[in-house]
Order: C-alpha cells, then structure tokens, then sequence
C-alpha cells in the first residue's frame, strides 16, 4: 500500500503491534464489537491541473473499522480499528494504517495503554499547535484532521482534585506522507520522502517522551504538555534525487511546550494555545493561536443554532511559515434536526500575504446508516503566497457519502 | 448540547428539607398560598425521590413525523446524584451509527450553569460547550434539553392550581414557571399523582403561551422500594404535529458510581 520503504517500515511496526498484542486477545475472545464506515468520495477540481499527470476528477473510498472488546468486568479492553483507503489517481493516498490496535487496563485513578493509539490535545479549530502525539495522516485531507495510530505506551493518572497527568513513551516515529505528483493538491516537486533526513542517529527509532497535566476546574479546562523528540512537521529542504529536482523532509529533534486553555460561560467560550519550541537545527521559536466562539440559539424563530468563530494566529518565524499572522472568521450553522444537518464557514485570511483560504463543510444524515459530507475548498490572492501558491490551483469540491455500521 | 438523567421527575435538594419545614410552619400563622402549597408539592415529590445514590439505564428513543416516518436513537446513561446540587451524568450513544460512541458528561446544577464536555470519538477530541441551549431539541427530537436536564426544585417557582382526577388517580395540578435563563416555555403544568408524587403529565406553553407540547408518563415501576420511575415518555408536539417516544430499559441502582465515574477521562473510554 504505502509506496516506500520508510512507511512500509511503520506497517511493519503496526504489524509486530498487532501480533503482539491483538492476535492472542482475539483468540481469547468469544464474540466482539465491530462498528465503523465505509465511504466512496469524489473530488472535483474547478481549475485547470498545473501538471499534466494531474487530472480534474478523482475517485476514492475508503474503510474504518473498529473492533471492541471489554474482558473481565469491564477492567481491561482492547481496540483495534484499521484503516484502508484506495484512491483512483494518487498511489501515495492509496495507503493503509492501524489507526489503533491498544490494549488498556485500568482502575479508579489510573489508566495503563499498551500498542497503536491516538490522543488529541487543545482546544482552537483553526489550527492544533499544542496537539504533538500523533503525525497528521497528510494524505487524507490537507485540513490536518485526519491522523496516523502512534505506537505507545502511556500512564494515566487522575483525580477530580488534581486532574490528570500523562506520561507517554513513543519508541517509534510516523514519517508524515505526502501526496504524489499525480494527486491534488500536491506540491510543485515531489517530496522524496525515501530520503527523508534525521537529526536522531536513531532514526524513526528514536524514542520520544511526551508529559501532560490537565484539569476542569470552574470555568476552566486547562492543559500544560512537554514533549521530547521527533518533530512531527518536517521541513521540506530542495534536493536532488538521482538528478530529478525533490523536496527532502527534514526531521529535527526538538523540544515543545505546550499551553492550552478555554473558559466556558454560558454565552462564550475563549481559547487559546501556545507552544515555544527548542531546536538546535533553527532558532527556537514561539507560536499561538487565540480566539473565541459565541453561539446564538434558536436564531430566527427556528432551532438553529449559529456560532461565530473568531481566531488570531500567530507564528513566530518568518513568512514562509504558514499561520504567521493570519486570522480565521468561521460560522457554525447547527439544524438540531433529525438529520444533524450542519454547516461550518471558515475563512482564514493572511494579514501579511493577502492570501485568503475559504472552506464550507455541510453534513447531514441520510436515513439511519448513511451519512453525506460535502466540503468546498477555495484559495484566492496566493500567487505570491510561499505557502499556500502550491495549492492555489486546486479549488475543489469534494462529494463524500458514508455508510456506517 | 447536554443530556442527562431524563426518566427522573425530582431530583435531591439540600434546602428541600428546610424549605417543607419553612413552608409547613408559615402554614400555622396563614392559609397557604396557591404558591406555598405549589412549592410544597415540589419539595415533598424532591424529598421522597432524594437517596437513590446512582443508577444505570438504556433508552431507545423514536422519533415520528406528521407522515409517520421514524427514525431511532440509543443511548445509556449513568447518574449520580450529588448532595445539595445536581446529578452528574454521562450519556453515551450507540444509534444512530454515525454518532456511535459519541458520550456527554454533564454536571448540573439548579441555577448556575451546567458543566458539560462531549466526546467525539473520530477525533478523540474532549470538548467542553456551552449549556445555554436549554430550548434547542435534544438529538432532533421533540425533547428540549431542559426537558430532560436534572430537575431541581429551584429551577422554578411553583402555582397549585386544582385537584383533578386523571385515569382515575387523585391528582395535583401544579403549574411552574422557569427560573433559569434560556429557557424555551412560558409556563408548564404538571399533573402529580397526589399518592406517589410522581408526574404523571406535563404540558408545556411556550414563550407566547400558546400549548407546544404535551408529556406523558407512562408505565411507573418502582426501585429499591421508593424510587419511581417512568418507562415510557411520550411526548406530542401540538404546533409540528411530531411525536417523540422515549423507552426506558434496563435501570439498575447502587451500582457503586462514584465521583470517579464522572471525569473526561472515564469519558473517553465510556463506550
């Protein structure tokens, strides 16, 4: 599935995950749970393709599914969803992942989680700063949703008093994937991520140590992480592969802490995160994301709801850095209907650049089992826009229709 | 959004005790007032469903159309109930599908804003929202949040209106009056079995005071000697012509919930 030796590397790591600790459960298992998706996606690219191997249309489906299991009254369970797209154009996105496959066991005031997980960390939507375990599955969609399972082991201990500290140990580093040059959007050169460099002598073995405190007091949920490791974002340095012109990731060690916080009152909710990152192979740099959302209920007359979503975002290095100084506007229009019709409007426009992305996301419910996604992505005024110039082409309309089960 | 312990009708209150006592000596020195004796009813039906401790329950939950479509929603919920406040409760969904796995925590309280997080599983993303959509309908149905959000006694101020005789039970007829902001009614009425104290039908006027809808309790069974609890609430929605039918299942108490129960994290593994 996935086209170079590095991924094929972390399959076989998901593999050896699975072996190890889902094979022997499964046998010990009489009946199990099995829930998910399955999802067939069409893209639509309004402009012409900027490469002549590109094309205007894609087709693409993709699988989730996960299997449950509780054992021994409810004190230990296990979860293992893999994950498989096929896409018609892109062999990079056609790719397959074991976004979870963990065992964990816990108790009153502790959790102990052994194999492939995910955990999600912050509190803005505009972009996840403080949000370092998981590598962003790059290949699914380029809004940085969509994440690849990390292999872990992580120990959990909580109290309503005190709140919770995690402690995670990540023996083996995700490379992030990118699109090839037949899919959309992609970057001008390919990314020549067989090459990708380390800064670790380890490697994508280099074991990374992440430690975070959160707690919901008040009108507060507050968190403060540190990690220590493997960046999850590389930077994309020119090169030369046998001659064709590349882009080589580039991974750095580094060293992030994190800050995120929201107050909740019954009209707002405030948000912010910042995160200051130590490396030696840049200067060390700061970033944060601050904003707010106001929800109007019941707005004219009907059960809708309408919530405005403000944020500012700021990054500390220079401008070919995105989110540099650039402030997102959203709408989140909500039915309350049957269907959980919804709606949610961003804009995120560059101060410096002038650059504006556009996007609208609309689901709704169809019967019982099925559910529709559409999503518009647009980018105006990126010409000159270091950034954002790769994909200002590649407006597109993308028409999703799920069953789950 | 929120969601929390629908089936109960009262829920503890700390003053509730004080309050019957006020209220009870206030009734030597005058006649009662219309709305003493309203509160009285109140507090006496909070008294007698106060100790339950925790519980456990499944829901299934159709909705109807004008056209009689219908569609299906299941969720479990767990309460425990908190001495001198509101429960707290998590909700978790296993229909439709799509939303499988999403889980509500909620801590209630009588006039203070709820505390609540959602769960979305896809993202495994805790997010804690805001409580004031009290009138918005639950899930689409025909339920608003506040419908089925934890009662307590402050939430309203009370008006006893008549005796009354429904399917041949003596009963109170109560009207109350929201003391909450965001709140989608006028007014409601209550009719209360004047035995067990327990509702037996709700109906609810919206803020023009025209009827929206009607609630009913149906199919009473009794836990631990001393809590009721409905089985069937079938509300009707006079001005969409919807019905929404919510079936209670599998209750059980003292299933040893405790404080622990109720956190973000219990809530990202609530399956």
């Amino acid at each position: 599935m996935c086209s170079n030796a590095r991924s094929k590397h972390s399959m076989r790591t998901a593999r050896s995950a699975f072996i190890l600790f889902v094979l022997p459960a499964l046998t010990s298992v009489q009946a199990g749970d099995w829930s998910g998706n399955v999802a067939l996606e069409s893209r639509h690219f309004f402009e012409s393709t900027t490469r002549s191997e590109q094309h205007n249309a894609n087709l693409s489906g993709y699988l989730e599914a996960e299997y449950y299991h509780t054992f021994e009254h409810d004190a230990h369970n296990l979860v293992v969803t893999p994950f498989l797209r096929l896409d018609e154009n892109d062999d990079e996105r056609t790719h397959a992942d074991l976004r979870e496959a963990a065992w964990l066991f816990y108790g009153d005031v502790f959790e102990l989680r052994v194999g492939v997980s995910k955990v999600f960390w912050g509190v803005t939507e505009s972009r996840h700063l403080v949000d370092i375990i998981n590598q962003t599955d790059n290949v699914e969609n380029i809004d940085g949703e969509d994440k690849l399972g990390q292999p872990m082991i992580n120990f959990s201990y909580f109290t309503n008093e005190w709140g919770t500290v995690d402690f995670f140990y990540m023996p083996l580093f995700r490379e992030r994937e990118f699109a090839s040059l037949e899919g959309r959007p992609s970057l001008p050169l390919r990314v020549d991520t067989d090459n990708a460099v380390f800064e670790s002598s380890d490697e994508e073995e280099n074991k990374d140590y992440a430690i975070r405190w959160s707690h919901s007091f008040d009108i507060w949920d507050i968190g403060l992480s540190h990690f220590n490791g493997t960046a999850r974002e590389p930077r994309l340095v020119a090169g030369l592969d046998g001659g064709e012109p590349v882009l080589i990731p580039h991974y750095d060690q580094i060293a992030q802490t994190g800050i995120d916080a929201q107050a909740t009152t019954e009209d707002w909710l405030w948000k912010v995160e910042a995160i200051a990152v130590e490396t030696d192979a840049q200067d060390d740099y700061g970033a944060a994301v601050a904003g707010f959302e106001y929800t109007f209920v019941g707005i004219f007359e009907s059960d809708a709801d309408l919530g405005v979503i403000g944020e500012y975002l700021y990054d500390e290095r220079d401008e070919s850095q995105a989110f540099q100084d650039d402030v997102l506007v959203g709408l989140r229009w909500v039915w309350n209907d049957e269907q959980s019709t919804e709606f949610l409007l961003g804009a995120i426009v560059d101060q410096d650049g002038g650059a504006t992305s556009v996007s609208l996301e609309a689901t709704r419910r169809i019967g019982e089992s099925f559910k529709l996604d559409v999503e518009v992505r647009a980018i105006s005024g990126a010409d000159d826009d270091p950034v954002l110039a790769g994909a200002a082409d590649d407006d597109v309309l993308q028409v999703e229709l799920g069953y789950y089960f | 959004m929120k969601f929390l312990n629908i089936a109960r009708a009262t829920t503890v209150h700390a003053l509730g005790g004080a309050l019957l006592i006020a209220t009870a000596a206030a009734g030597i020195a005058h006649a009662q007032t219309p709305e003493e004796k309203g509160m009285e009813i109140a507090v006496e039906a909070d008294r007698r469903d106060t100790g339950f401790g925790d519980s456990e329950a499944a829901m299934t939950m159709t909705l109807k159309n004008r056209k009689g479509d219908t569609s299906t929603r299941e969720v479990r919920v767990k309460t425990l109930e908190i001495d001198g406040d509101g429960d707290k409760s998590m909700s978790i969904f296993d229909k439709p599908a799509d939303v499988k796995g999403t889980a509500f925590l909620t801590y209630s309280h009588s006039l203070e804003p709820d505390e609540q997080w959602i769960y979305l599983p896809a993202l495994k993303r805790v997010k804690r929202i805001s409580s004031k959509n009290k009138s918005g309908p639950f899930m689409g149905s025909e339920f608003a949040y506040e419908d089925i959000s934890s009662q307590e006694v402050d939430k309203y101020t009370y008006k006893y209106l008549r005796d009354e005789e429904l399917n041949g039970k003596k009963v109170f007829v109560v009207e109350r009056y929201p003391a909450y902001k965001n709140s989608g009614y006028k007014r409601q009425i209550a009719w209360i079995d004047q035995e067990e104290y327990i509702a037996l039908k709700t109906e609810f006027y919206d803020r023009k005071d025209s009827l929206l809808k009607t609630l009913e309790w149906r199919d009473y069974k009794q836990y631990l000697g001393q809590f009721w609890r409905a089985h069937e609430m079938h509300m009707v929605n006079h001005q969409n012509g919807k019905t929404t039918t919510l079936a209670w299942s599998d209750y059980t108490f003292n299933v040893g919930l405790g404080d622990k129960d109720f956190n973000k994290n219990v809530l990202k593994r609530a399956k």
